[in-house]
C-alpha cells in the first residue's frame, strides 16, 4: 500500500510537515517495497484552493492513505471522493509515523477544519 | 457625485456618516455595500421595498460527455476543479465564476448553472432612495453583490453615498473603484489611527480623493488626527463623542432627520464635501 505524508524536508527523518496544502514535498511511500518518492507539491506556491490542488497530487500517486497533523475540508473532500483514508499523525519523524500507521497506532483524523478562503481579509 | 464612505475597521462611524449625509442631502441614493451585515435599512425602514436575487455563474459537468482530459481542471487558476475517481469535482466556494472551464472543455461536458448569492433590496424613505446589499449566510464573496448594486446608477445630479464594508479587502476596493470621493471615518484611539492607515494606503493607491472625518471626538490627545496632521490629511470635520447622538443612534434614528444640531452639523460636512468633489473634478478637468 502506497502511504502519502507531508514533508518538510526530503528525509525519512524529518518531521510530518504541519501544512497539508502548503507543505513543499510528499512522501509517498510504499509498504510493501519500502520505495520512498519525495515529490514537490506543486500547490505550495496557490493563491488559492491549495488543499484541491495538494489534494489531486495525493490522488494521482495512488495513494490509499494519508498521513497529516491537520486537513482542510476541500482536501478531505478529494480524499474521500478517491477513498484515500486520512490519518492523524504523531509526534516523531515521518519513518516513526510509518511505523506507527503499519502497526494500526494511527487513528484516523477525525477534526476536519473550514478551508481558508475569504477569512483572511486579503483577498 | 459619488461618494465612498470608508473605514479600516468596524464600529467606526461608516453608516452613521453615510445615512446621516443622505438624510441631510435630501433627494439621494444610499448604497449599503456592507452585504455581510447590512445595517442603514435599520436607520431609514425604507417603504415600498422590492426586492430581486443576486446570482452567479457555476460549472455544472456532465460525467456522461467527460473524456478525462483534465484540461479544466489545469486551467482553473482558483484550484477549483479536482479530477477524482474517473470524474470531475467542483468546489463551490473557491470557483470565482469566471466561466474559463466551460470554454476550454473540448466535449462540451461543462454547461453553466445559475446559482444565487444574495439579493438586492431597494426601497424609499422620505427622498432617499435606499438600495441594500444582502449577502446569503455561508457565500465566501460578496464581490458579485456589490457589482450589482452599483452597477446602472441613476445618471442624475442627485448625491450617491456608499456604505462601505470595513477593512480594505477585495469587496471594500469593489466599492471604492468608482466613487469620485472617499470619505475616511475614523477613531480617536491608536487602534483607530493604525485602521486609517490602511485605508488612507488603500485610497492612495486607487488614486482617489479623500478627506477624514473625525468621529467619537473627546478632549485632549486624537491619535487619528495626529496620523492625519503628519500625512498632511484633509480633516473634513468631526463628531463629538456626545450622549445625544449615541441615544438617537441607538435607538435607530436619523440624528440629521431628528436633531437641529446634528442636522446642521452633516449639512455642513455636505457642503465640505461637494465643495471638496467639485474642486478636484475642476482640478483634474
Amino acid at each position: 500500500m502506497k502511504i502519502a505524508i507531508p514533508a518538510d524536508e526530503k528525509s525519512l527523518e524529518s518531521g510530518v510537515c504541519p501544512s497539508f496544502g502548503r507543505a513543499p514535498y510528499f512522501l509517498i511511500y510504499d509498504t510493501e517495497t519500502n520505495e520512498s518518492e519525495f515529490i514537490d507539491n506543486s500547490a505550495a506556491a496557490s493563491q488559492g484552493g491549495a488543499g484541491v490542488k495538494a489534494g489531486q497530487t495525493i490522488v494521482d500517486s495512488k495513494a490509499r492513505a494519508l498521513i497529516t497533523p491537520r486537513c482542510g475540508e476541500n482536501a478531505a473532500m478529494a480524499m474521500h471522493a478517491a477513498n484515500i483514508k486520512i490519518y492523524k499523525s504523531i509526534e516523531g519523524s515521518i519513518m516513526d509515523n510509518i511505523n506507527a500507521l503499519t502497526q494500526g497506532k494511527l487513528s484516523i483524523l477525525e477534526e476536519i477544519h473550514p478551508g481558508f478562503h475569504g477569512h483572511h481579509g486579503g483577498n | 457625485m459619488k461618494i465612498a464612505v470608508l473605514s479600516g475597521k468596524g464600529g467606526t462611524g461608516k453608516t452613521l456618516v453615510s445615512v446621516n449625509l443622505a438624510a441631510a442631502a435630501g433627494k439621494s441614493t444610499y448604497i449599503d455595500c456592507d452585504v455581510e451585515e447590512p445595517n442603514g435599512h435599520l436607520f431609514f425602514k425604507p417603504a415600498d421595498v422590492k426586492s430581486e436575487s443576486v446570482t452567479v455563474k457555476k460549472p455544472l459537468i456532465d460525467s456522461q460527455l467527460c473524456s478525462g482530459c483534465r484540461k479544466c481542471v489545469d486551467f482553473c487558476k482558483f484550484n477549483a476543479l479536482a479530477y477524482v475517481g474517473g470524474r470531475v469535482i467542483l468546489f463551490d466556494d473557491i470557483c470565482h465564476s469566471c466561466g474559463g472551464c466551460a470554454l476550454f472543455c473540448p466535449e462540451k461536458a461543462i454547461s453553466e448553472r445559475e446559482k444565487s448569492v444574495g439579493y438586492v433590496q431597494s426601497g424609499m424613505s422620505e427622498d432617499v432612495s435606499v438600495i441594500t446589499g444582502i449577502m446569503n449566510t455561508g457565500e465566501a464573496s460578496g464581490v458579485p453583490i456589490i457589482k450589482r448594486l452599483l452597477e446602472n446608477l441613476p445618471e442624475d445630479d442627485k448625491p450617491v453615498f456608499i456604505d462601505c464594508p470595513p477593512g480594505s479587502a477585495c469587496i471594500v476596493m469593489e466599492s471604492i473603484k468608482d466613487a469620485d470621493y472617499c470619505l475616511l471615518v475614523a477613531e480617536p484611539t491608536i487602534f483607530g489611527a493604525h485602521n486609517l492607515s490602511m485605508v488612507y494606503r488603500l485610497v492612495k493607491l486607487f488614486g482617489k480623493p479623500h478627506g477624514v472625518v473625525l468621529n467619537k471626538c473627546l478632549e485632549g490627545d486624537n491619535p487619528s488626527e495626529r496620523f492625519c496632521v503628519e500625512n498632511g490629511i484633509n480633516i473634513l470635520g468631526s463628531i463629538p463623542f456626545d450622549s445625544e447622538l449615541g441615544t438617537l443612534n441607538s435607538n435607530a434614528l436619523i440624528a440629521a432627520r431628528e436633531s437641529a444640531k446634528y442636522g446642521k452639523l452633516f449639512n455642513s460636512f455636505l457642503e465640505t464635501v461637494a465643495r471638496e468633489v467639485q474642486h478636484e473634478a475642476a482640478v483634474n478637468s
